[in-house]
């Protein structure tokens, strides 16, 4: 686990940074390197959502997730599969709702329905802009409640499924290359700590 | 990997400064009855059970969560540690409902302390007295005098790092360990309170800022939210709870208490709990309580019986009542300069202005705020829930990450009856009743958030910041519902911990606290421990201790 491959690289003012270059230095420790490898290279396999409902999950996130190069929307739905299926979540839920896995369950389908009944088609086979207009629907909660059954939309589409995805996102090495983050940092952590200041182990930032 | 099978038992327990490494631990049978059985190995629990074992006491303290080893356990990631959290099932209700889970609880042998801040306050004198000399809330059973050698005391156990001089508050030594170089995330909040004229300070921080036995110096990862790594983080789980093994107290860890049991005299004898697959019950002269403000009335809820069919320590009704949080909507700011707030505590800048000012308020109360240091999780979390950015316009933001500096105040929330922890009728894997955590703010509350986003918003423009935006969601810390008094009708347990109704069960922790303060409360949760295992000997050495 060297390299990531970063594919097309847009205008990052961070272009050729790559945190894991420092993967062989005091920025790592052995506990942070078997996280990362893991995270890197072993896909899970859907185990949770059924097939359908997965396809469906991966187009939302090809919405929702910050599009980064290289970064692929499928990898992104089977973390969620992954947590849904160990049941990983924040364990809080509002009395109305149901159970956190249950949820993503009703969501998705919600999500299917509201598409059929502003476009009259599957979520996954609208173009890019109906998509996003079916997205908007839900976030700004004008959606049939009759699809959505125990569950808030707008609620959802915040707390839950943007929420874990921005989240799962932004744990991904890529992301960290993308806004300049040090990444791991243990046991050699920072020195120099003030207004401009960077130690040669951060990003480079051009301006 | 993650330790989900219990290490501390058969006489020894993880040394929390090795990787693999044991340290001798005592062990008692659970047919002997010990002098103090203590659930919880938080703030409360740690403490206590540190101090008490040191007076002589035999000490066995339970743990739900897993007994960790910082070197070998924590990664420098926030998704790995997500782990550090409880996140058994609960529900939440209300008009202001709690995001509960990260950052407001711990599960493991040092609890909370684990991924605290590490923000090392001491409570405004007058808030001990807060109904008779401020006019709200509530008064506490004890002054600030009372408690001041023991804030001395833990302040001294946690070899705090802090300024010489420290602005606000009456006279006190100085910090045990010189404060930190402020790092910019800082420096911007000092910049806008000298422009402002507000008083500002280095916070007093749990983190060495120089070699302390076998914790080294902070390196400034910044990880400090998510477990610190190295060891330089004082916590529960690296200062009392070592103390404690040496002391002789053995802690039980992935041990979840279930029920404490009462013999027909109505005195507690022990505490069932779920440990390696089966229920078992450790026989004791007293129980305390250390689960924090939802894991203690729920469990005293829990272990109602034919003489307390309302819960335990309960004839006052109050149990699981006035649930506090600490509001923390936030103001956020652009600034031309690179701040890279990843770098250092998340919160190395602080002023309490408005803790210690009451002119120019349109609320009471008061809060703190200092300077912040979300890493990219939790930074895209916010902007994904609180703005709804996704896609394009999300990257867009993000990529704004290393310039951003922005201001979260600890914000004093009313006690109120109507805010409070009861039992759900649905059961958790243990079969045991879930919490129902419902919280709504005041409009008290409101108005003291307002006053503080509107304040931060000026702060920093007036550092230089711009594109300033603020949210209202974030509250940290859970307090308050089982509070102490001078007066069984109105509180659940008196001055030292102790339940009115049952003379050998006691309290040590959060929910303790008549009002909450604009401070983090982890400081003032361990003096109180350090005061109540002071008193707790006191009243043995006079024969005062209930016999089991």
């Amino acid at each position: 686990m060297r390299e990531i491959d970063k594919g097309d690289e847009t205008a990052s003012p961070y272009a050729g940074y790559d945190v894991l270059a420092k993967w062989n230095t005091p920025s790592f420790d052995d506990r942070t390197r078997g996280v990362l490898e893991r995270r890197l290279t072993e896909i899970s396999p859907r185990r949770f959502l059924a097939p359908d409902a997965f396809a469906l999950l991966e187009a939302v996130v090809e919405r929702l997730a910050p599009p980064l190069p290289g970064l692929s929307p499928r990898l992104l739905a089977r973390w969620i599969d992954a947590c849904l299926y160990e049941n990983f979540g924040e364990g809080f839920r509002a009395v109305a709702a149901p159970p956190w896995p249950q949820s993503w369950r009703i969501g998705l389908g919600a999500i299917d329905g509201e598409a059929r009944r502003l476009f009259g088609a599957p979520f996954v086979a609208l173009g890019a802009d109906e998509k996003d207009a079916t997205l908007q629907a839900i976030q700004q909660g004008t959606t049939d409640a009759a699809l959505w059954r125990r569950l808030d939309a707008a609620s959802f589409f915040s707390d839950t499924l943007l929420k874990t995805i921005a989240g799962l996102a932004y744990a991904h090495p890529l992301a960290w290359n993308d806004i300049g983050f040090g990444g791991p940092a243990s046991p050699r952590g920072y020195v120099r700590l003030g207004f401009d200041a960077r130690d040669p182990w951060e990003a480079r930032e051009r301006r | 990997m993650s330790p989900e099978t219990p290490r501390a038992k058969d006489g020894r327990a993880p040394d929390v400064f090795s990787r693999g490494g044991w340290t001798p631990m005592r062990d008692y049978a659970l047919s002997e009855p010990v002098d103090f059985l203590i659930v919880g190995a938080g703030a409360g629990g740690a403490t206590l059970g540190c101090r008490l074992a040191e007076n002589g006491f035999s000490v066995v303290i339970l743990e739900a969560g897993p007994f960790w080893r910082p070197l070998e356990d924590f990664a420098s990631d926030e998704l790995a540690q997500q782990t550090l959290f409880w996140t058994d099932d609960r529900l939440i209700a209300g008009d202001d409902p709690i995001a509960l889970g990260g950052n407001n609880s711990g599960r493991g042998v040092g609890g909370s302390t684990v991924h605290y801040s590490m923000i090392a306050l001491r409570f405004r004198p007058e808030w001990f007295k807060c109904r008779s000399q401020l006019g709200y809330g509530f008064d506490w059973p004890i002054t600030y005098d009372d408690l001041a050698p023991y804030y001395e005391e833990a302040e001294e156990a946690l070899k705090v790092a802090g300024p010489v001089n420290y602005p606000w508050g009456p006279p006190r030594r100085r910090y045990p360990y010189r404060p930190h170089e402020v790092n910019a995330a800082g420096l911007v909040l000092a910049r806008g309170a000298e422009k402002l004229g507000v008083g500002w300070a280095a916070t007093p921080l749990t983190t060495v800022s120089a070699p302390r036995g076998k914790s080294p110096p902070c390196v400034y990862r910044g990880f400090c939210n998510y477990g610190c790594s190295t060891n330089a983080k004082q916590s529960a789980l690296t200062v009392w709870i070592p103390r404690a093994l040496r002391a002789g107290a053995q802690v039980r860890d992935l041990a979840m208490a279930g029920r404490i049991d009462i013999d027909p005299r109505g005195r507690a004898t022990g505490v069932e709990y779920f440990r390696e697959g089966a229920w078992r019950f450790q026989h004791a002269r007293n129980v305390v309580v250390a689960g924090y403000a939802i894991e203690t009335p729920r469990l005293l809820l829990n272990s109602a019986c034919p003489l307390f069919p309302k819960g335990l320590a309960n004839s006052s009704g109050l149990v699981g009542t006035h649930l506090t949080t600490h509001a923390g909507p936030g103001a956020w700011a652009t600034f031309d300069e690179a701040i890279r707030w990843y770098k250092g505590p998340p919160n190395m800048a602080v002023t309490e202005h408005w803790n210690y000012t009451d002119q120019g308020k349109d609320f009471v109360g008061g809060y703190a705020f200092m300077s912040q240091g979300p890493l990219p999780m939790a930074w895209a979390q916010t902007l994904a829930t609180t703005r709804g950015l996704w896609g394009a316009a999300l990257r867009d933001e993000m990529r704004k990450y290393n310039h951003m500096a922005g201001f979260v105040p600890v914000g004093e929330t009313e006690p109120r009856a109507q805010n409070c922890v009861t039992l759900a009728d649905d059961v958790d894997q243990y079969g045991l009743r879930i919490p129902k955590v419902i919280f709504s703010y005041s409009e008290n509350d409101k108005r003291l958030q307002r006053h503080a986003v509107a304040f931060m918003s000026e702060m920093l423009a007036a550092a230089g910041g711009y594109d300033i935006w603020t949210n209202f969601k974030d509250t940290s810390h859970l307090l308050g519902t089982c509070r102490m008094g001078d007066d069984p009708t109105t509180s659940v347990v008196d001055a030292d911990g102790r339940s009115w109704d049952i003379p050998n069960l006691w309290i040590c922790d959060g929910s303790l606290f008549p009002t909450c303060g604009g401070v983090n409360p982890s400081l003032t949760i361990q003096a109180l421990a350090c005061r109540i295992a002071d008193r707790i000997s006191r009243l043995a050495a006079t024969g005062s201790l209930a016999s089991a």
